[in-house]
């Protein structure tokens, strides 16, 4: 009974939560008033999109999700002066490419956050996904080893998000 | 304020205006439209969070309160700037943009462009 009644008022727990953090976090407050008016756009918001929802595969290992988060992060600083780097440097020199990524995950989740990973990491913008969703084509700023690369991106990222949505 | 704190918020500044200036001028520099995607993607986000982190640190020393804006800029920058990469490589991809003449791999755009899996032999 309980259970039907939240699914049906609250289908989002998740977002509604985040939108209410997020909502008081953008107005720097705890007035009465702002949390009221958060209160009603967290629990309006999922209502209204709820039904756009599609099923996606859940984070199985939450701890395993901060990590990969960190780790992220960690590259994005080191891409950042790779990638500095080669602007400095000489342009002649740049081997820029197009590569094919054959993908082993699978959803529009695990894929979206792959494809956003290699874009905020080191020389690599993720372009286009194949209808079937098994490749990625990424445009890499400066290409040495094609395989070395695919390689390094499964085992590094790919691998990580597979298990923390185990798919 | 004390000076060490001001020295702290004056290398941050520093330390963000550099990358910020330096993915613009790959973004000038670089010679074609899909090698001038990497610049402002990356350089700017670590430039921008150095320029967020000086102004958190500022606030709170002199207001004496967490402001965390910065957390959210920093949050919603991360979100949107591979969004936003994504999509312009797409839409340059199937624009047929030319690439750099010596970009290896040119062979896959036409694939790209039908969004089918890479020709047998890649």
């Amino acid at each position: 009974m309980i259970n039907a009644f939240t699914r049906r008022w609250l289908p989002m727990p998740a977002q509604s939560l985040i939108l209410f953090a997020v909502w008081l976090l953008l107005n720097n407050t705890l007035a009465v008033g702002h949390i009221l008016l958060g209160a009603v756009l967290a629990l309006g918001i999922p209502l209204l999109v709820s039904p756009m929802q599609s099923p996606q595969p859940r984070v199985r290992s939450h701890l395993r999700a901060l990590r990969y988060a960190l780790m992220v992060l960690y590259d994005i600083l080191v891409a950042n002066f790779e990638v500095a780097m080669r602007v400095i440097g000489p342009m002649g020199r740049l081997q820029p490419a197009f590569v094919a990524l054959p993908l082993d995950i699978e959803g529009a989740v695990p894929i979206t956050i792959l494809a956003s990973t290699i874009s905020l990491t080191p020389g690599t913008v993720s372009a286009e996904v194949s209808e079937d969703r098994q490749w990625l084509y990424i445009h890499v700023l400066h290409l040495t080893d094609e395989a070395q690369l695919i390689a390094q991106i499964k085992s590094r990222y790919e691998a990580p998000l597979k298990e923390i949505f185990g798919c | 304020m004390p000076p060490v704190i001001e020295l702290i918020i004056c290398a941050f500044l520093l330390l963000g205006g550099i990358f910020v200036l330096l993915g613009s001028f790959g973004l000038l520099r670089l010679p074609d439209f899909f090698t001038r995607l990497h610049a402002p993607t990356k350089a700017t986000t670590l430039g921008l969070a150095g320029l967020l982190i000086g102004s958190m640190i500022y606030f709170f020393a002199v207001e004496q309160r967490l402001v965390v804006h910065e957390l959210l800029i920093t949050l919603f920058l991360l979100i949107t700037a591979p969004v936003s990469a994504h999509m312009l490589a797409k839409a340059a991809l199937h624009q047929k943009v030319r690439a750099l003449k010596r970009t290896q791999g040119q062979a896959l755009c036409n694939a790209v462009r039908k969004r089918q899996p890479p020709p047998a032999d890649n």
